[in-house]
């Protein structure tokens, strides 16, 4: 693959394994695993298997024709929102879960912001019947209690991350001190593009099954597998990852990443890392990330809790660099009045980090016959509480 | 040769370093504390500058960084203030931190500005052997420091070996898998990992940190190693009111 990672864990600039010693046995037993597995003819089948009837794969992709309509394009939805646990998140926990069994792990971590991941995490736990440890910021529990209660009724020990900022880039520190400190029982499924290598690949390639099925679905609708335009939201990336993975090759398909704007991307209030951000380490990685002129990570913001991270993964400020995919913003007005009118034009409840690629829509210039296709990322239950109070039901 | 080389010629057993974190618990103290230390007896010192994330430490290290930043420590104070450093402190001084920081300042920069200032070594947790060696090591060599890197009890030979070969003045060897603030438990297995060490016959010096806090730590690591550092046990004293008064006498309470 021409933007793939190299030998060394790079994308172009990006990439790497910035990670203290204690981390590297465990990091580098990943590293010389990882392909093996996943290309294993047993892992792939209990993969597929589980993708099929565990998750409810494939997704359906869904010609959207009132905003077709709307936008003067034939517009169409990944559908990830109809997966189990409500996200696309559930298609790299049940493959790292899956890794993780064949490495002989006993205990699984993971971080969360707005509890997508840890969810996803706590339930495949609770599939293999494996110890879960879900660190999660206590601003974000405070946040998103249901999630909080979710990952607990499917057994799961929720930790609260009381450092720095309280929200995710916390909870993924404390993660990270854990693996520290139990470096052989211990598997850490990171639920993004993010971290050292191989982390945003092995996440990409999990995720990678959300283009496999559009190229093929797409066929089936158009005749044509490759469309226009492929758009996705973005915080750490990794549903904007598996959306654009088997198009990155194939030039002709314009890739649009979406951030959070927040309050607007001068506001001091923002999450669009691409125009606030630098290049610099973050998470075991050199990315782009929003920070001071003295390296000191600034705290993002954004309605969306899985949008609100300061960093990308490597792979998209690689893409960003060398302008093969476009990153643009939407401000959390934006999303949430895109959110409402997918529920009024299509009759679906966007999770708001969904609601920021679609808000996107309204922007865009469009011919006619321009086939796009959106990734509906996740669904909207867990936001019913910042829809209903900003539009007062 | 630097300090640190000059030093573990002189001495090989016994070595105590003290951390602590520059900007904590006040502002302008980073060379009072450092002169106090040396004064007690310290061989060196490790300053900490201080970074947001830090993923290495535990809750006192963590504290005491945030603290210095909301005092409003940066690299540039840092660098200011040391340019009093060779004036009033003689002994070995690393500089402690992570790469972010690092990479906004200028690595070459860094290392040029820590060189003026009579800083010896460098020890940056989160930059991994392959960027040091491909990208920086010019930079450190050029400006005579040390790069530190750490060893832990699951690090293979074949690695230690490796980082023997790119060290030049001692390696850190982690006493457990931990994070920075946890106590030392000698169990039969690290008991095994710092015999495995010593019996390797490095041609660097060796000091355990991590969990080294008092005097029975301290002796323990000694047993195994040319010496130990104190760090979060050092950081909890500066919490306390008068501490400056109080710094000469936990000096002794480590190494008597």
């Amino acid at each position: 693959m021409k933007y793939g990672v190299n030998e060394q864990g790079y994308y172009g600039d990006f990439g790497g394994a910035y990670i203290p010693e204690m981390l590297y046995p465990n990091v580098e037993e990943l590293r010389q695993q990882y392909l093996k597995i996943i290309n294993d003819a047993d892992f792939k089948a209990e993969f597929d298997q589980l993708l099929k009837d565990y998750v409810g794969r494939p997704s359906p992709l869904y010609h959207a024709k009132r905003y077709s309509e709307k936008y003067g394009a034939n517009i169409f939805l990944k559908r990830e929102d109809l997966n189990h646990t409500g996200s696309h998140k559930i298609n790299n926990a049940i493959g790292q879960i899956l890794l993780a069994k064949r490495l002989g792990k006993k205990r699984i971590i993971a971080e969360t912001g707005a509890g997508q991941h840890g969810v996803a995490t706590a339930t495949v736990c609770a599939l293999m019947g494996i110890e879960c440890i879900v660190y999660m910021g206590e601003v974000d529990m405070a946040r998103q209690a249901p999630n909080v209660a979710r990952m607990k009724m499917l057994g799961a020990k929720v930790v609260p991350a009381k450092s720095g900022s309280k929200t995710l880039k916390d909870a993924t520190n404390e993660a990270l001190r854990d693996w520290i400190g139990n470096p052989v029982d211990t598997h850490y499924i990171i639920g993004s593009v993010v971290g050292p290598y191989p982390y945003p690949d092995m996440v990409a390639r999990f995720q990678s099954i959300i283009s496999a099925e559009t190229k093929q679905q797409l066929k089936e609708h158009t005749g044509k597998e490759l469309p226009e335009y492929v758009m996705a939201c973005v915080g750490g990336g990794s549903n904007a990852m598996g959306m654009f993975y088997h198009f990155l090759d194939d030039e002709s398909v314009k890739l649009v990443a979406v951030e959070a704007a927040g309050k607007g991307v001068d506001s001091g209030h923002s999450a669009a890392t691409t125009f606030l951000g630098k290049e610099g380490v973050l998470h075991g990685s050199r990315t782009i990330l929003m920070q001071t002129d003295d390296g000191q990570v600034v705290e993002p913001y954004s309605v969306s809790a899985g949008l609100d991270y300061p960093g990308i993964g490597p792979q998209h400020a690689h893409l960003y660099k060398i302008n093969r995919a476009q990153y643009v913003s939407v401000t959390d007005d934006e999303a949430l009045q895109a959110g409402l009118l997918c529920c009024q034009l299509e009759g679906i409840i966007p999770a708001i980090e969904s609601a920021h690629a679609l808000a996107q829509l309204e922007k865009m210039k469009f011919k006619a016959d321009d086939n796009v296709v959106v990734c509906l990322s996740g669904r909207g239950d867990k936001d019913l509480d910042t829809y209903i109070k900003y539009f007062n039901y | 040769m630097n300090r640190l080389n000059q030093l573990f010629a002189a001495k090989k057993d016994n070595l105590l370093s003290i951390y602590y974190t520059a900007g904590y618990p006040a502002i302008d103290t980073t060379i009072d504390i450092a002169e106090a230390l040396e004064k007690a007896g310290a061989d060196f010192l490790e300053i900490g500058f201080p970074y947001s994330d830090p993923v290495a430490d535990g809750p006192t290290i963590q504290n005491s960084s945030q603290q210095a930043l909301d005092n409003g420590m940066t690299l540039n104070l840092l660098f200011e203030q040391l340019k009093d450093l060779r004036k009033r402190v003689s002994i070995p001084i690393l500089l402690m931190g992570y790469v972010n920081p690092i990479v906004q300042f200028g690595v070459e920069r860094f290392c040029k500005m820590a060189a003026e200032a009579g800083v010896d070594g460098v020890i940056v947790p989160d930059l991994p052997m392959y960027e040091y060696e491909t990208l920086y090591s010019g930079f450190f060599k050029d400006n005579n420091l040390s790069n530190i890197f750490l060893v832990t009890p699951q690090t293979s030979e074949e690695r230690i070996r490796k980082i023997d070969n790119l060290s030049d003045s001692f390696i850190y060897l982690l006493s457990s898998s931990s994070i920075t603030g946890g106590n030392l438990s000698v169990s039969n297995s690290i008991e095994d990992y710092y015999k495995r060490v010593k019996a390797m016959e490095l041609k660097n010096p060796t000091i355990i940190g991590f969990g080294i806090s008092n005097s029975e730590t301290f002796n323990k690591a000694c047993q195994y190693a040319n010496g130990a550092i104190v760090g979060s046990a050092f950081v909890k004293l500066l919490e306390q009111d008068g501490y400056m008064g109080k710094i000469s006498g936990f000096v002794r309470s480590i190494r008597p």
